[in-house]
């Protein structure tokens, strides 16, 4: 099944509130080789204004992948992880986040078009706070390959 | 937090040069903290199977990986957007692994930001295209 082209515009419900770790933050750190005080040590974090240790810019991905699930869970998508590569990705940050952030994500579908076989599907998902404050956009484009023929 | 003094910035400056070295433990760690578990990123078997030239790193790792240098120079709070495109995969050798290579150049002063622009490459080849850092240079 190709990806359905009235996939673009669909809007996915939020996802559940993802409490943000301070040791997670630190393990996810660790695996992108972030060294920075501020994302392991609390005091130099708060030293620099933060509530708490501040994950990297590229943190986001992890709740981002929530909503990728959503996607590729939905039937009439016709988004399949297996033909799937990651075309590009970006995040645009309000804000750092923190750690002890509630943060939910919401995806929406804003682009599906067909590319020599395959489709390029383009979807944003924006992350809010408990106050449902805006505070990172990521961006990524999903290219799904055609089926064999 | 230090500023960055912006007023002896000039396009074309590097800021920052740094080497990154991935294993396959690096790649294991990766798939833990994101939550990323294709099997692709750790089994040869199943890179194989699916025709690739080995195990890959995860491109979420390169990208988060290849913005440190800049993150370490200006500041984690300054980083306001960062875009990259996935070129080219990074095999990651069960025994030798991989290097990257990262260089991060002032790409364009703006109004309170500038725009660095990473080079990412693996040997000859570039890995990442259109990798760019919008960071705040006006706090």
């Amino acid at each position: 099944m190709p990806v359905n082209p009235e996939l673009q515009g669909k809007q996915y419900p939020p996802t559940a509130p993802y409490l943000v770790g301070r040791e997670k933050v630190r393990e996810f750190a660790r695996a992108v080789q972030a060294t920075h005080p501020e994302h392991h040590d609390v005091e130099a974090a708060r030293a620099a204004g933060h509530a708490d240790v501040i994950a990297p810019p590229t943190f986001p991905i992890v709740i981002q992948q929530l909503t990728w699930n959503q996607l590729l869970e939905d039937e009439s998508a016709g988004v399949v992880l297996e033909r799937i590569v990651h075309g590009d990705q970006r995040f645009t940050a309000a804000r750092p986040i923190v750690a002890g952030d509630e943060l939910s994500a919401q995806l929406t579908v804003t682009r599906v078009r067909s590319l020599g076989g395959n489709d390029m599907v383009t979807c944003e998902t924006r992350v809010t706070d408990a106050a449902g404050e805006h505070v990172v956009t990521a961006t990524s484009s999903l290219v799904v390959a055609g089926e064999a023929r | 937090m230090s500023g960055i003094d912006v007023a002896s910035l000039e396009v074309g400056q590097v800021v920052a040069e740094r080497e990154l070295a991935f294993t396959r433990e690096s790649l294991v760690r990766y798939a833990g903290a994101s939550g990323d578990f294709n099997p692709i990123h750790y089994r040869d078997d199943v890179a194989a199977a699916v025709g690739l030239p080995g195990v890959l790193a995860h491109g979420m790792l390169t990208m988060g990986a290849a913005v440190q240098p800049v993150v370490d120079w200006a500041g984690p709070s300054r980083i306001l957007d960062y875009q990259v495109r996935f070129t080219r995969p990074v095999v990651v050798d069960p025994e030798s692994g991989a290097t990257l290579h990262v260089l991060a150049k002032v790409g364009q002063l703006g109004e309170g930001t500038a725009r660095i622009d990473l080079t990412v490459s693996a040997g000859d080849s570039t890995v990442l295209g259109k990798a760019q850092v919008v960071v705040a240079t006006d706090r």
